[in-house]
């Protein structure tokens, strides 16, 4: 699942479950997610290395 | 803090020269609380006639010739997330209304092995889930240096009861920085052990993860009395301290000092060339995937935090205080996927802190980048940028939740409104003796030369 449709879930989700004020916090939640995605130490299936981050240095 | 507050190594010195007694320090605290509690509503529960009832007992013990070591007769409050039997544990959430404890903790047993006098449970941030202490159902605990700020949290209660002399340490945990981050806010000493020595059985748990079990105490001395208690060794007084001009310590400027309130980071700044000026050795150094510490913690604290409560949100969940609420919900959000990457990040994170380690006996930094916050602030103002308190005051310490390494807060220094600073010791993994050998060695230097007594 990528994070843009996980997130437009879980927004919708929340918003179904009466807790439209979890937005923000789903939104941080999504950033530190693609963080790690985006990490040097991911390893991937195909043996190419994840995307650049300098997030991560 | 008061002057006239006891460490627990003079309160011993004075018990065994007949000075004084378990009874005499107990009702001291027992009238500071009394006193004090209604505006600082550090106490949840107050142990008033069991307390009297134990340090006579105790005072007995002693008159007899049984001396069951450094904390025979000490009054200690504990952290109102940990079981002592016979009293709730509410752990500050209506959630728990009804609970009573079955029986001691592993660790509350330890200490009540070892003499310790429970004067009571001290408030906290709801299920230990925030740095302030005002999401409580009970109320927000108020520090003591001035009521209107929070003592920092989860552990406030604990910071106030100690700074304000109503125990002369205090039990508390520690799962993104609630040991060190009260005891910073309050002017007093935080120890986090390594992640796994101090039992968390019969503790309600945050994340079973990154949750640790500590003391607050008055020094670096009385946090190693009480920490070797809560481990159940047998009675033994603090290491002693490593040389000053062994010491090697290695200062992590990116990232840790990124993000400072200005006197913090005077005060942090003072404190360095103090101990650099009393004969340790000083290296600045970097530590790579900084920028990895909060989404890994994010990850993992709210999936185990969400795991544990996901029962009680379905089934009562207008019992929780709206924020702590819709964090908890927000670890049911979390994807497996990203859990398990945050493993692997803190697997990173962890090599990354031992490399740090491998030529030093110590990290310095500071331990909480501003002083206490106001009561009811979201946001602080740090430079230019406006930041989200909570992110601001777990910056510095969760690092080392993540990681497991031992990390001591300890006081060094004020700002110019007296609120107090802390610098931060972080120990090789495992080695929570060998930070201490450290601590106390550079904890004089670190105060400023002024050193509880």
């Amino acid at each position: 699942m990528t994070i843009d449709s996980w997130l437009k879930t879980a927004i919708a989700d929340a918003e179904r479950r009466g807790l439209p004020e979890m937005k923000a916090g789903l939104e941080a939640l999504a950033r530190a997610a693609q963080a790690l995605r985006n990490a040097d130490f991911n390893l991937r299936a195909n043996g190419e290395p994840p995307p650049a981050d300098d997030r991560t240095s | 803090m008061s002057p006239d507050i006891m460490t627990i190594e003079t309160f011993g010195r004075r018990l065994r020269a007949r000075e004084t007694t378990c009874e005499q320090a107990t009702e001291e605290c027992l009238r500071r609380i009394e006193a004090d509690n209604p505006r600082l509503n550090a106490f949840i529960l107050v142990m008033a006639d069991e307390a009297r009832r134990q340090a006579r007992e105790l005072d007995r013990e002693l008159a007899s010739g049984h001396d069951r070591g450094p904390l025979h007769g000490v009054p200690i409050s504990i952290k109102d997330l940990l079981d002592v039997r016979g009293v709730p544990t509410t752990a500050a959430s209506r959630v728990r209304d009804g609970h009573v404890a079955a029986r001691d903790a592993p660790a509350i047993a330890h200490l009540r092995q070892a003499g310790a006098v429970f004067v009571g449970k001290t408030n906290l941030h709801e299920f230990a889930f925030g740095t302030t202490n005002e999401d409580s159902a009970f109320g927000p605990a108020r520090n003591p240096h001035d009521p209107e700020r929070s003592p920092g949290g989860s552990s406030g209660g604990s910071g106030a009861s100690l700074a304000a002399g109503m125990a002369l340490a205090s039990i508390g945990t520690d799962t993104g920085g609630s040991v060190r981050i009260p005891a910073a806010a309050c002017g007093v000493v935080g120890l986090k052990p390594s992640f796994g020595e101090v039992s968390t059985d019969g503790v309600v748990p945050l994340s079973q993860t990154f949750d640790h079990v500590g003391p607050l105490a008055l020094s670096v001395g009385d946090a190693s009395l009480v920490y070797h208690a809560l481990l159940g060794d047998a009675p033994t007084l603090p290491p002693v301290p490593m040389p000053l001009h062994g010491v090697r310590i290695a200062v992590p400027r990116a990232y840790f000092c990124d993000v400072l309130d200005d006197e913090v980071r005077a005060r942090f700044d003072e404190a360095l060339d103090r101990v650099r000026t009393a004969g340790v050795h000083v290296d600045e150094i970097n530590i790579r995937h900084t920028a990895l510490i909060a989404p890994v913690y994010l990850q993992i604290v709210l999936a185990d935090a969400a795991a544990y409560h996901a029962p009680t949100l379905e089934s009562m969940p207008e019992q929780y205080t709206p924020g702590v609420r819709s964090r908890l919900e927000l670890g049911r959000y979390v994807l497996a996927e990203d859990y398990v990457r945050a493993l692997a990040g803190r697997e990173v994170l962890r090599r990354e802190i031992d490399a740090a380690l491998a030529q030093h006996d110590a990290l310095m930094l500071p331990a909480l980048p501003i002083p206490a916050p106001l009561i009811g602030a979201t946001t602080v103002q740090i430079g230019r940028s406006s930041e989200p308190i909570r992110n601001v005051m777990l910056r510095l310490t969760q690092p080392f939740n993540i990681t497991g390494h031992p990390a001591i807060s300890i006081p060094a220094g004020t700002t110019a409104s007296g609120l107090p600073c802390a610098v931060q010791l972080v120990g090789c993994g495992g080695q929570t003796d060998g930070l201490i050998k450290v601590a106390l060695a550079c904890e004089p230097a670190l105060r400023g030369s002024r050193t509880a007594s």
